[in-house]
């Protein structure tokens, strides 16, 4: 065969490859494997007394995060209380995402159809917030939120209310701060897809007889979509599992899994509990991401 | 008279940019299109071709003058309010439609019932053979399958008036050649009246009606491709319609003479009337090369065959340069030793006179 030095030039080259990979492969395991694999095997086990765990297996975690047994009689009931959390999060986070696309649409649209040479700048500006620490970001919209705050205070200037709005520690404070910190993730995706577009075919859907909106929604959007499906990603994930936001913005009563999650590992003293969590917020980020997967390749088969 | 008028311009103007930066694309341009014709704008690379096509179609509004379809003032209707289409130079096909949803994309557009788009998309994708391919997307096409989708989509709707800038210009020769009489079949069975840009002037001269020819933003002349190309209005025309010779000359009532003082006939409906400094054009083929000592002296400097043709390169003695085509002889014999001494005939009837 005169191929067989070719192969075995391959093989070489391959385990090569490998060999070199190593230090790489095995950071990862250590890094990203290895806490995962403790969070899942703390989630089957029994919660200490006072924290940690008791090296005994327990299915109890899991049971706890869907129902509640009563401490006196035993009877099994919901967990409400972990549902509400559960569907907060997740609503909170869809109405995270779909703001930033509302707002992040318009903007990306804007920055890509500045003259070249200004583009960097507007997309300097929309990346400066990613430079500055979140938690003061996070203060800086209490600030903005707050009853005798800048909203508030501007508000009642203009006479539209006479008395201050309960913003702040409200599920709309949440999301106005997500929606604040996020943005930028929606944007710099959905700017990619709109620099790619070929405006020639927006004077096509007019000389073809389609109106402004016809244009956008039959022409512009659906070329793009694959940005605003990566932005959503973006946003969607980190916003699950966000926790200084709901933390700050929510105060103590509008928890998030991301603070629920904490609880047990601090006053809740239930670590297999918050273990099992977290195993339910990756399995729901997993699952996200399937779908993006699943989308984006049948949307465009040929790569 | 005017309702076989389908487009026209009444001095149409367009500024782009302002102040010292204003680039005037389009000099107050007026001409009438007919219905149902085929009709060319040429015009070297710049003269504002794209830019007369942009504002029927919509996509500019004029600086000053109007636009009118059938007899109204369009000037202020925008894109997809005119029943114009365009096919683009780029195709500008919608990636992410079949080649089916493309073509019936208009007609959708205009709200027609479900069953009359399928219909009609069936029926432009017969007209331009691609019923085969009617569920690929447009990004799996070649160069010419691109082409016929663009032309069908910009068909369906049935508008007025096509729009075509150069279409062709993206195709390599033969497949040019293909698509050149494919046009010209679909314009005489729609019976849509297509403008039609192209820089290249056997594109114009074998497939239009008639021919704008236009140059720095204005339009120098409208006519029939034989017209133009037998009585060119001036030098820019004539020069950039087929190889010309031009010769510098004084002419009077009987004729022309030369810088040399050699006098030429010129038969008298040429010369209508005029006198004073002109320039004689003659088309390369009408020039006949005789033996020394007939009509006009002149140098052969060298030959350049063709395989059909011979171009004899020729100079008069004040140095004015000429070309000759003549057929090449059978045995290939026809070949002239540079240096020769030969006689040029001008017939007179052939001779324009352009005013400079
Ligand atoms: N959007 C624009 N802004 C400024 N100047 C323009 C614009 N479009 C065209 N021009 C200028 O107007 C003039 C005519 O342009 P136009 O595109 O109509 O030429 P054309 O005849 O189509 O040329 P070509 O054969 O190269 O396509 C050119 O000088 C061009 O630089
Ligand atoms: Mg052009």
């Amino acid at each position: 065969m005169p191929s067989s030095s070719e192969d075995l030039a391959e093989t070489a080259r391959v385990r090569r490859n490998w060999l070199l990979s190593t230090p790489a492969l095995v950071l990862l395991a250590l890094g990203a494997a290895g806490p995962l694999l403790i969070v899942a095997v703390y989630s089957f086990l029994e919660a200490g007394e006072y924290s940690g765990v008791e090296w005994r297996f327990s299915l109890d975690a899991w049971f706890q995060i869907l129902f509640h047994r009563d401490i006196f009689d035993d009877t099994i009931s919901l967990a409400d209380a972990h549902l509400t959390i559960f569907w907060r999060s997740v609503k909170l986070s869809l109405l995270t995402t779909i703001a930033t696309f509302i707002f992040g649409f318009p903007t990306a649209y804007f920055i890509a159809t500045r003259a070249p040479k200004q583009r960097a700048l507007w997309l300097f500006l929309i990346t400066i917030p990613f430079w500055t620490n979140l938690l003061i970001r996070t203060f800086a919209i209490m600030e903005v939120l707050r009853n005798q705050g800048i909203l508030n205070t501007l508000l009642m200037k203009i006479g539209l209310i006479t008395t201050p709005i309960q913003i702040l520690y409200t599920d709309t404070a949440v999301l106005i701060g997500m929606a604040y910190v996020y943005l930028p993730l929606m944007v710099l995706p959905m700017y990619a897809a709109i620099d790619r577009f070929d405006f020639r075919l927006v004077e096509a859907g007019y000389d073809l007889y389609a109106s402004r909106w016809q244009v956008l929604r039959r022409v512009i959007l659906p070329i793009v979509k694959p940005g605003a499906i990566a932005g959503s990603i973006l946003v969607f994930v980190p916003s699950l599992g966000a926790y200084v936001t709901p933390r700050v913005l929510g105060g103590g009563k509008n928890m998030m899994i991301g603070n629920f999650i904490d609880l047990q590992f601090g006053q809740g003293r239930n670590w297999p509990l918050g273990a099992a969590l977290s195993m339910v917020l990756l399995v729901i980020v997993g699952a996200a991401l399937l779908a993006y997967v699943r989308v984006s390749t049948k949307e465009n088969p040929h790569g | 008279m005017t309702d076989t008028i389908a487009v026209e311009a009444k001095s149409a103007r367009k500024t782009y940019g302002q102040g010292t930066e204003a680039v005037t694309a389009l000099k107050d341009v007026s001409v009438q299109i007919s219905k149902g014709e085929f009709f060319t704008l040429l015009g070297p690379s710049g003269c504002g071709k794209t830019t007369l096509l942009r504002l029927i179609a919509g996509f500019e509004t004029p600086t000053s003058g109007e636009i009118w379809l059938d007899g109204k003032d369009i000037s202020a209707d925008p894109p997809n309010k005119r029943p114009i289409n365009t096919v683009f130079q780029s195709y500008a096909l919608f990636p992410h439609l079949t080649v089916a949803q493309n073509i019936g994309f208009g007609l959708e557009m205009l709200g027609r019932p479900r069953k009359e788009v399928a219909e009609t998309t069936a029926e432009m994708l017969a007209l331009v053979r691609m019923e085969s391919l009617a569920g690929r997307r447009t990004a799996q096409l070649s160069g010419g399958q691109q082409q016929r989708v663009a032309l069908a989509r910009a068909l369906a709707p049935r508008p007025k008036v096509l729009l075509l800038d150069e279409p062709l210009s993206a195709l390599d020769l033969k497949l040019r050649k293909e698509m050149q009489s494919e046009l010209k079949r679909l314009q005489t069975e729609t019976g849509i009246t297509f403008i039609f840009v192209t820089h290249d002037q056997e594109e114009a001269l074998t497939m239009s009606d008639r021919i704008g020819v236009m140059s720095a933003g204005n339009i120098l002349q409208i006519g029939a491709p034989r017209d133009i190309y037998t009585s060119p209005a001036n030098r820019f025309v004539a020069d950039f319609i087929g190889e010309t010779n031009f010769i510098d000359a004084t002419v009077d009532a009987t004729g022309a003479t030369l810088s040399g003082g050699q006098h030429i006939d010129i038969a008298p409906q040429r010369i209508a009337g005029r006198s004073g400094k002109m320039t004689l054009a003659l088309r390369p083929e009408q020039l006949r090369i005789v033996p020394a000592g007939h009509g006009l002296p002149a140098t052969l400097t060298h030959s350049v065959y063709f395989g059909t043709d011979i171009h004899c390169h020729l100079a008069l003695p004040d140095g004015t340069e000429l070309v000759a085509r003549m057929q090449a002889a059978a045995d290939g014999s026809a070949a002239y030793t540079p240096g020769t001494q030969v006689g040029l005939i001008l017939p007179p009837d052939a001779i324009q006179l352009l005013e400079d």
